[in-house]
């Protein structure tokens, strides 16, 4: 993680150091909160891949992939997708498609309102990986020009 | 609960399509086998719901037990199980056929996955009774639609692709103003709801204005003709499995039923609105074929009679007559069949000699006798020769025009027809009749993709048979009744509940 030929300044580096364990903390508070506050999965799950793609820019590609390479954000997008069908097909059992069967408990409480942070913690893997991914495509894929080798 | 059928509709390809992504690529076989066995229970489920609706009439499904103009639903009637059942049926053949073709393909789970999840947007669409719903599946089948056209990833495809996502998303743009300004004209989503809105408030501007935004939307996404433009370069620039998918099915879902939905069962058909769907129509119907006739590219040339022949199903739903919905809908169901199959065929052509190029053909019916029997059979039918499906459509709905006194709309579908036989002739004659041009080792194409040409190539022989007074009241009856309620819908969707 330390090479200093990587990424960028020093500067850089240090405050990355410092931030980047408080921005995944916060996309998963987000996250966590969404039926009781302002944000959500989609949210939360912004915040969570951008801890991460603050280490790629500032460390270079390697030492993200360390953390998290492609196949593993990728195994996270499809857990996430099918953990989200699976919740509200379980619902079907109780009578309804996305019907929310759990007890809703104590309004504003963090444990509360059933099934929604359990969807909300479904989106949040599937929208971090998936824009971790998008970020890996965007800086890693180059499509060669008319006549040009690869 | 007999209702717990209609989300199975969205459930199992979704599942299907994550299953897919999840572990396909570690288990070889996986994603032919999950996409195989979610595409036939569709199928069965799509054609058992056919008799289910006979039983009970139109079925509303609350999701998540919310009751509808609160709720999100989904409906269930006459023309959602018509189309459900054109596609899933067509779905279930091609993913047979991608089994062999997509061989040639690395990463097939990733093909699969889209596929799946095209299908699961499609279904959503048809089976939605919620008009953002609606939009969000649309988004979802089109986005996979995307992908799916630079599959192959060659300059040419990547190029297609990004002018049909360009195109795409000014299209779902509008769709998406028009909902906007209904929903801020009537304060619901719910479509039954909203078509009873608007009942009560009689006629707007706003409504007019959402209404030309639809047509822009949803024309451009069944490609109408001023509208037309992606479709020649997407359709043959993606695998045959899905160029097949996108000209049969995809088309007609996320354009004509949704034409048909928003203006017939929602915003109610006007003159001016079916005048201008006649005479779109009827545009499409000569451009197309006209643009067709000069292709030598086999799939390009394909690409060009899917403009035409979404003319004739445009055209007989614009009529407005019973008869004109009839043939419409008739029409749209045989097209599905005969394209998909050329499209295959196509495919298979393509698989076996590694040329789209008419003129470097010739002579495959010796080497390929299944694929040029069965394109003969397609080629055929499109044309409107007399014991295939596509000639009963073709006269239902030339007849319909006579009926209601449109008679050059009636000579246009006939010039029409007559152009697409004389350019179906030379398929035939380069293609497949006279002497061979190409590769000498020519060898039929496998398993799978034979066993699927050939299903289909019986469908299209039987499917005239749907007008006998036995099939007609179970599926096409209750479709053109549906359409022509207008919006007797509501009454239909909230006598359901």
């Amino acid at each position: 993680m330390d090479d200093p030929k990587k990424g960028m300044t020093l500067i850089v580096k240090t405050i990355t150091r410092l931030t980047v364990g408080l921005i995944l903390l916060f996309g998963i508070y987000i996250v966590s909160h969404g039926h009781v506050s302002p944000g959500g999965g989609f949210a939360g799950g912004v915040i969570i891949s951008l801890s991460f793609i603050h280490i790629m820019l500032a460390f270079g590609e390697e030492a993200a992939f360390k953390k998290v390479n492609q196949g593993i954000a990728s195994l996270f997008e499809s857990f996430g997708a099918i953990l989200f069908i699976t919740i509200a097909a379980i619902g079907m059992g109780s009578g309804y498609f996305f019907l929310n069967f759990l007890r809703k408990g104590e309004p504003f409480k963090l444990f509360s309102s059933g099934l929604i942070p359990l969807y909300n913690i479904a989106i949040s893997f599937k929208v971090a990986s998936g824009l971790f991914m998008i970020v890996i495509l965007l800086m890693l894929l180059k499509i060669p020009k008319k006549g040009e080798k690869q | 609960m007999t209702q717990n059928l209609l989300p199975l509709f969205i459930i199992i390809p979704l599942a299907a399509a994550f299953l897919n992504s999840l572990i396909g690529k570690r288990i070889k076989g996986f994603p032919d086998v999950v996409s195989a066995v979610a595409t036939f229970a569709l199928a069965f489920i799509s054609v058992y719901s056919v008799f289910l609706l006979k039983e009970s009439g139109t079925l509303v499904y609350k999701v998540g037990g919310w009751a509808p103009p609160i709720g999100i639903s989904m409906v269930m009637d006459g023309l959602t199980v018509f189309m459900l059942v054109t596609l899933n049926l067509i779905a279930f053949l091609i993913s047979m056929y991608s089994v062999n073709y997509m061989e040639k393909y690395t990463d097939k789970w990733i093909f699969y996955s889209l596929f799946l999840l095209v299908i699961g947007g499609m279904n959503g669409v048809v089976i939605s009774g919620d008009m953002f719903n609606m939009y969000v599946f649309l988004e979802i089948a089109a986005i996979a639609s995307y992908a799916l056209v630079a599959f192959g990833t060659e300059q040419e495809e990547l190029e297609a692709a990004f002018k049909y996502a360009v195109m795409g998303t000014v299209a779902s743009s509008f769709i998406l103003l028009g909902i906007v300004f209904l929903y801020s004209f009537t304060s619901t989503l719910n479509m039954a709801d909203m078509a009873m809105q608007l009942t009560g408030k009689g006629a707007s501007g706003i409504v007019r204005l959402a209404g030309v935004f639809f047509l822009m939307g949803f024309g451009l996404k069944s490609a109408l003709v001023p509208f037309h433009a992606w479709l020649p370069d997407a359709h043959p620039s993606a695998p045959a499995p899905i160029s097949a998918m996108l000209s049969g099915i995809l088309i007609k879902s996320l354009g004509v039923y949704a034409i048909i939905r928003i203006f017939f069962s929602v915003l109610g058909a006007s003159a001016g609105i079916l005048n201008m769907l006649m005479i779109l129509g009827g545009l499409s119907m000569i451009m197309g074929v006209c643009l067709a006739l000069g292709q030598w590219d086999f799939k390009r040339l394909l690409a060009y009679h899917s403009i035409s022949q979404i003319g004739y199903v445009v055209l007989g739903i614009g009529l407005g007559t019973p008869l004109g919905i009839l043939g419409g809908l008739f029409h749209l169901f045989n097209h599905s069949l005969f394209k998909s199959l050329l499209f295959l065929n196509s495919g298979a052509v393509e698989y076996a000699t590694g040329t789209r190029d008419l003129r470097k053909m010739g002579g495959l019916k010796g080497k390929m006798p299944v694929t040029a029997n069965t394109s003969l059979v397609a080629s055929m039918s499109i044309a409107g020769i007399p014991p295939f499906n596509g000639f009963w459509s073709k006269l239902i709905i030339i007849v319909a025009c006579i009926q209601s006194y449109h008679f050059i709309y009636a000579a246009l579908a006939v010039i029409g027809s007559i152009l697409t036989l004389s350019s179906f002739m030379k398929v035939q004659r380069y293609g497949f009749f006279g002497e061979s041009k190409g590769k000498a080792n020519v060898k039929e194409v496998p398993f799978f993709m034979k066993l699927s040409m050939i299903l289909l190539a019986l469908v299209c022989l039987s499917a005239g048979l749907l007008l006998l007074p036995l099939f007609y009241d179970y599926f096409l009856k209750p479709a053109s009744d549906a359409v022509l309620a207008g919006r007797g819908y509501l009454v239909d969707v909230l006598g359901a509940i």
